[in-house]
């Protein structure tokens, strides 16, 4: 049985009729849809099992303790992680990206380097400008090149004795590249310098393993891997988390007080101040068992061969430039597009008019917006419910825009 | 796509193929450029204003069928007012020649040519 089949009952938002059509949901990349297990799970906490973690001690403290850790073991196996205390939850791939930028944006010094690429999120940008600024480091970038890769040469050039920190992502949120992140890291430790992995699109569509990724942190959301919003994860190689001076304060994160000072927790609790997402973290759970149970080979087949149709569905029609690498090279689960004469938002809004949810607009990519010399483009993204129908439905009404304004 | 119509008003998609007021003004004299966040869309007007008046006014930029409507109209309307009239105007007087049920997730697109024009008279 093909993914679609076996899964669509599975999302009730599915059922939804949008602007007279039902709804062909293409937008996965910017959030997913929820099957009804995650949305079950979180409701079965509340009304049920709902207390602060690790300090409650009364049966549903206890429940709801078990319930947030047992969500980083789950983490852990569904991202081949050493041990339980490399995983760290987060709020989410910006937030993580945040809590290492700020940790080793206090060890950096005048003329260090961090190398990030032309292709990162603005989240995978901007934490980092933060971190180099007012302390004499800089940004540099790795440019894009051909269709839609990374200049490997300029890697090589780029990364020298001053690189601290190599930050990218794994799969590009615009172009569906998927970047050879193992190798890439694998030099950057060679340099000297940490890494960091965005996984933000690469988690909800390939099976991942830590132990063979190189890098020293990967991070991902929750939302985007079928679970709730408000959760993600930060997996942290342990001797380099040990050595890493946490940057937020507060409860949980300490061992003991004094009024001047403090000892920190272990980890991973110490990167974790405050009351977690305990009820996002039961829905992660949820999601990466449904996630699992599918297999996530077969995830990344079925959304990969359905990126691949619709960028040659979309590529055939007269006017539309499709962006991003060329079959044989592999591509994840999104499909950027233009259409000429009309306005990236302008295609969603007429396709949102068919029923059809598109995201349009830079992407919050704006430094590769500039290296495709276009404003925005117009992105379909597919997951395990996304049927062959879904992608026919897009063309024929890309194929039907070209009057339409 | 008989659900274009819905979305756009047919004075947006009129404007949005023949925008009369598009183009960079010789000699202007106050002159600005924003972007929307949201989309990354770029509008930049140009205003000739004389002895308090705004004489004559242009606009250029990379943006939507909405926001390219959005900035035709205003500049068409601040044409022959004085500054401080022009200055009053609102989404609302824009909304009203654009003839369209914008939704909230678009209204960006209108205020953004109201802002720069905010910005191009202040800028004087």
């Amino acid at each position: 049985m093909r993914l679609d089949e076996q899964t669509r009952a599975d999302f009730p938002v599915l059922e939804r009729v949008v602007n007279g059509h039902p709804l062909v949901y293409l937008d996965s990349a910017a959030s997913s849809q929820k099957p009804r297990v995650v949305i079950e799970a979180m409701s079965r906490y509340y009304e049920r099992s709902h207390a602060n973690v690790h300090r409650s001690i009364h049966t549903l403290g206890e429940e709801a303790t078990e319930l947030y850790e047992a969500a980083r073991d789950r983490v852990q196996r569904f991202i081949g992680a050493g041990a339980r205390e490399e995983v760290v939850l987060t709020r989410g791939t910006t937030d993580g990206i945040n809590l290492v930028a700020d940790a080793v944006g206090h060890t950096l010094a005048p003329g260090d380097e961090i190398l990030i690429t032309e292709m990162e999120h603005h989240s995978n940008i901007i934490p980092w400008q933060m971190a180099a600024r007012g302390r004499g480091a800089v940004v540099r970038a790795v440019p894009v090149v051909g269709d839609g890769v990374l200049d490997l040469e300029a890697f090589e050039r780029l990364l020298g004795p001053r690189t601290r920190v190599l930050a990218l992502t794994h799969v590009s949120n615009v172009l569906g590249t998927v970047n050879p992140v193992a190798d890439l890291c694998r030099r950057a430790r060679r340099a000297g310098a940490l890494s960091l992995v965005d996984g933000a699109q690469a988690a909800p569509h390939m099976p991942l393993d830590m132990s063979a990724m190189e890098c020293d942190f990967y991070v991902f959301s929750g939302h985007k891997v079928l679970g709730p919003t408000g959760i993600g994860v930060l997996w942290g190689r342990r001797e380099i988390l040990e050595r890493l001076e946490p940057t937020r304060g507060g409860g949980e994160m300490i061992k003991e007080v004094w009024i001047d000072r403090a000892r920190w927790n272990d980890l991973p609790w110490r990167f974790e101040p405050g009351t977690p997402p305990i009820a996002e973290a039961v829905g992660l759970t949820a999601a990466i068992e449904y996630l699992e149970k599918l297999g996530m080979d077969r995830v990344r087949e079925h959304e990969g061969r359905l990126a691949r149709e619709a960028a040659a569905a979309l590529a055939a029609i007269p006017g539309v430039t499709v962006y991003g690498p060329r079959p044989p090279a592999d591509r994840a689960a999104v499909v950027s597009f233009t259409v000429a004469g009309l306005h990236p938002h302008d295609v969603a809004a007429l396709l949102d008019a068919e029923g059809i949810a598109v995201r349009a607009g830079h992407h919050c990519a704006m430094p590769l917006m500039r290296r495709l010399g276009v404003v925005g483009t117009s992105r379909a993204s597919f997951s395990v419910f996304n049927s062959q129908d879904d992608v026919a439905r897009l063309a024929s009404a890309v194929a039907a825009l070209g009057s339409a304004l | 796509m008989r659900a274009a119509a819905a979305v756009y008003s047919d004075v947006i998609r009129a404007r949005w193929r023949r925008p009369g007021f598009r183009g960079e003004l010789p000699g202007a004299n106050a002159v600005a450029e924003d972007v929307n966040p949201l989309c990354g869309d770029r509008v930049r007007m140009t205003l000739a204003v004389e002895g308090g008046r705004v004489r004559a006014a242009r606009f250029v930029g990379d943006s939507c069928a909405i926001c390219t409507a959005s900035a035709d109209v205003l500049a068409e309307m601040v044409e022959g007012r004085s500054t401080a009239e022009a200055a009053a105007l609102g989404a609302r007087d824009v909304l009203d020649v654009l003839q369209a049920d914008i939704r909230p997730t678009r209204m960006g697109c209108v205020t953004l040519p109201l802002a720069v024009l905010a910005a191009a008279l202040d800028g004087r």
